[in-house]
């Protein structure tokens, strides 16, 4: 994976991005998500406490963050699978804090989940068909009628065998979804979700557990969504794919955001690197010492770059690290 | 061996009471586990409200059957909501404790002494609530013969309207499983939070589903003691239920005719072993030492168990089913 995949954030929502200052919780031009004051307690533990954050809409905003970061309780609070013990949000101009799940999704925002949601014995076109939202045959009483809901489900087909062929998943089409590979039910979850037309989309590690082959495909269909107007925010652990798509990246530690900017400015903040590698841990005492950690660093970074790099997948890679200027 | 009440036997046993109402149980407990993946362990208490609100209705307020069997239908409705509101947005084992509970304290009500003077206690009630029934029997009053099987005119017209029952709601049941809405239903059943996620509201139907397969429940209940022509309340025990489960997975889970299938051949192995072990008993070949003539009855429950085993082992997707479904881990 190389950072130049074309790195191209659409260019007019970048150069607005441009002005934005790298603040925790900076406001944007045009955001399709705000949020304040968000929380949420596990008994002491505090998971989420998020003073504020925007969304930029139309780009691609990567969540990162050590584990146990809150990244994954965000995406619940936000997408009503767990119950926010305060705060409040806005998607679109619309509230909805405490609404449930499902009316998160009608209003267009529709996520997927890090441990991938393949409906196992339905076939795939039918994990499909269910995405489409505003089915009249979902309703008991015209489901026991079906010329009420055939010419609908046709068109629903005809969206979802599109959807299949962009996803090179249409040659298992009736195959059970179970039988699938986990990069296979990565995609089918991604096509499955864009099947209700959402306007964003909240992607739970698109890349957890995906072979390498698939990833390029998986990255591609990402920076889709954004061709396509949707907004796109996603966890993610590698950072080679969070430099390659994302547009704007905004970083979690212990339950809030440290920091925030474009990848490049967020992956040298040292903020962003103590809360990976812990704060301060080996905090230079003198300006001397300071220079000779630099140089110790330096030297075993380029032992590992003269190595053949075969490792560089392994691991979570140490943020800076990366750091070629 | 006598080969004519063989032969009568088993096919009242095939096609008669129990055989009909079982499969109307079933068909709800399918669309409540096979459909929606409900653990529902209570489905006895939807046949005994379903049952008594009929027979009440009709014996304290003189309610013309119909009419009755709508209320007993509702009192199932009344259960679902009692039972799902709670229990439904938690985890699926939660609804299999309360369901298990909840038909439990519905037998102990209904056989209590408190409320005899309402429910007839634990002698329940004659067949009197049902003459209605019969009497709208437009079959010609004369014993019918075929070979060695002789039906009675109303055995004969409440197995003609026990069967079309059974007709019409599984026709209803592929109706809905075949829909977006029993689409919602299936994805439940894989994983509702994915479903949830899609905009689709899953408490509404796993609501829907519970109360769809309980007032089914019902119907059986109804049909039960209207073919018994008697309403008792321990018929009403667990053990019901757990005949459900067992012709359910015998016929094939998520499956329109499987539990239709599963009722018929539960029965007709009972009839059988049963006429086999008793004339055996009979003729001496199995030692009255080693079983007597009152243990046959269990025996024939060990070799139906024995026989599902045999099954969950050999054929785990049941006599319908898909063997594909079982080859990936649901969860």
């Amino acid at each position: 994976m190389s950072a130049d995949a074309a790195p191209g954030p659409a260019p007019s929502t970048a150069r607005r991005l441009h002005d934005v200052p790298t603040v925790p919780g900076a406001p944007k031009p045009d955001p399709i998500l705000v949020a304040d004051k968000v929380s949420r307690r596990f008994g002491g533990l505090t998971a989420v406490d998020v003073d504020h954050i925007e969304i930029q809409r139309g780009v691609i905003t990567a969540l990162i963050g050590p584990n146990g970061a809150g990244k994954t309780t965000l995406f619940n609070l936000l997408t009503g699978f767990d119950r926010a013990d305060t705060g409040s949000w806005t998607f679109e101009g619309t509230p909805l804090a405490g609404k449930p799940a499902y009316r998160v999704a009608h209003a267009g925002m529709v996520r997927t989940f890090q441990l991938t949601k393949a409906l196992s014995r339905l076939p795939v076109i039918e994990n499909m068909r269910l995405g489409a939202t505003g089915q009249r045959g979902e309703s008991l009483w015209r489901a026991m009628l079906p010329f009420t809901w055939r010419a609908q489900e046709a068109a629903i087909t005809e969206r979802a065998d599109e959807l299949l062929h962009r996803f090179k998943l249409h040659a298992l089409r009736d195959d059970f979804a179970g039988s699938l590979s986990g990069g296979q039910r990565k995609l089918l979850e991604m096509a499955r979700a864009l099947m209700s037309e959402p306007t964003m989309v909240m992607l739970d590690e698109p890349m957890a557990g995906v072979n390498p082959a698939l990833t390029q495909s998986l990255l591609g269909h990402v920076k889709d969504l954004r061709e396509q107007g949707m907004t796109v925010l996603f966890v993610e652990h590698d950072m080679d794919m969070v430099h390659d798509i994302a547009d704007w990246v905004i970083v979690m530690a212990q339950g809030s955001v440290v920091a925030e900017g474009p990848p490049d400015v967020v992956m040298a903040d040292p903020v962003v690197i103590d809360a990976y590698l812990g704060v301060h841990h080996d905090a230079p005492a003198t300006e001397a010492e300071e220079r000779q950690q630099l140089a110790e660093v330096e030297s075993r970074l380029e032992k590992e770059f003269s190595s053949p790099d075969d490792d560089s997948e392994a691991a979570e890679p140490a943020l800076g690290a990366r750091d070629e200027h | 061996m006598d080969w004519n009440s063989l032969v009568a036997n088993s096919f009242h046993a095939a096609f008669g009471v129990n055989a009909i109402a079982y499969a109307i149980a079933a068909i709800g407990l399918n669309i409540h586990f096979g459909y929606t993946g409900l653990l529902n362990f209570g489905q006895a208490g939807f046949l005994a409200v379903g049952a008594y609100g009929t027979a009440i209705s009709i014996v304290h307020f003189d309610v013309p059957y119909f009419l009755a069997a709508l209320i007993g239908m509702s009192m199932a409705v009344l259960l679902a909501l009692l039972l799902g509101l709670p229990t439904l947005r938690l985890r699926a084992d939660y609804l299999a404790v309360a369901t298990i509970a909840a038909a439990e304290i519905v037998r102990l009500v209904i056989g209590s002494t408190v409320y005899a003077r309402w429910t007839g206690g634990s002698s329940g009630f004659s067949g009197a609530f049902s003459n209605a029934f019969y009497n709208a029997n437009p079959l010609p009053n004369e014993t019918l013969h075929f070979g060695p099987v002789s039906v009675t005119p109303n055995r004969a017209w409440f197995m003609i309207v026990g069967w079309s029952l059974v007709a019409v709601i599984a026709l209803l049941v592929w109706l809905l499983v075949r829909s977006p809405w029993g689409r919602i239903l299936k994805g439940i059943r894989e994983d509702e939070d994915a479903v949830r996620s899609l905009g689709k509201n899953v408490f509404a139907r796993k609501m829907q589903a519970l109360i769809i397969g309980g007032v089914i429940g019902s119907i059986a209940g109804i049909a039960l003691v209207t073919g018994e022509r008697a309403v008792l309340p321990n018929v009403f025990g667990t053990q019901l239920t757990f005949f459900f489960w067992t012709l359910l997975l015998l016929g094939g889970v998520a499956r329109v005719l499987g539990p239709v299938l599963g009722a018929v051949i539960l029965w007709l192995v009972f009839a059988v072993t049963e006429s086999i072990l008793r004339s055996g008993a009979s003729a001496g070949w199995v030692p009255e030492a080693l079983v007597s003539q009152s243990q046959i009855g269990l025996i024939r429950v060990m070799l139906v168990g024995l026989g599902l085993m045999l099954l969950m082992i050999f054929r785990p997707q049941g006599i319908v089913g898909d063997r594909r479904e079982l080859a990936f881990d649901v969860r």
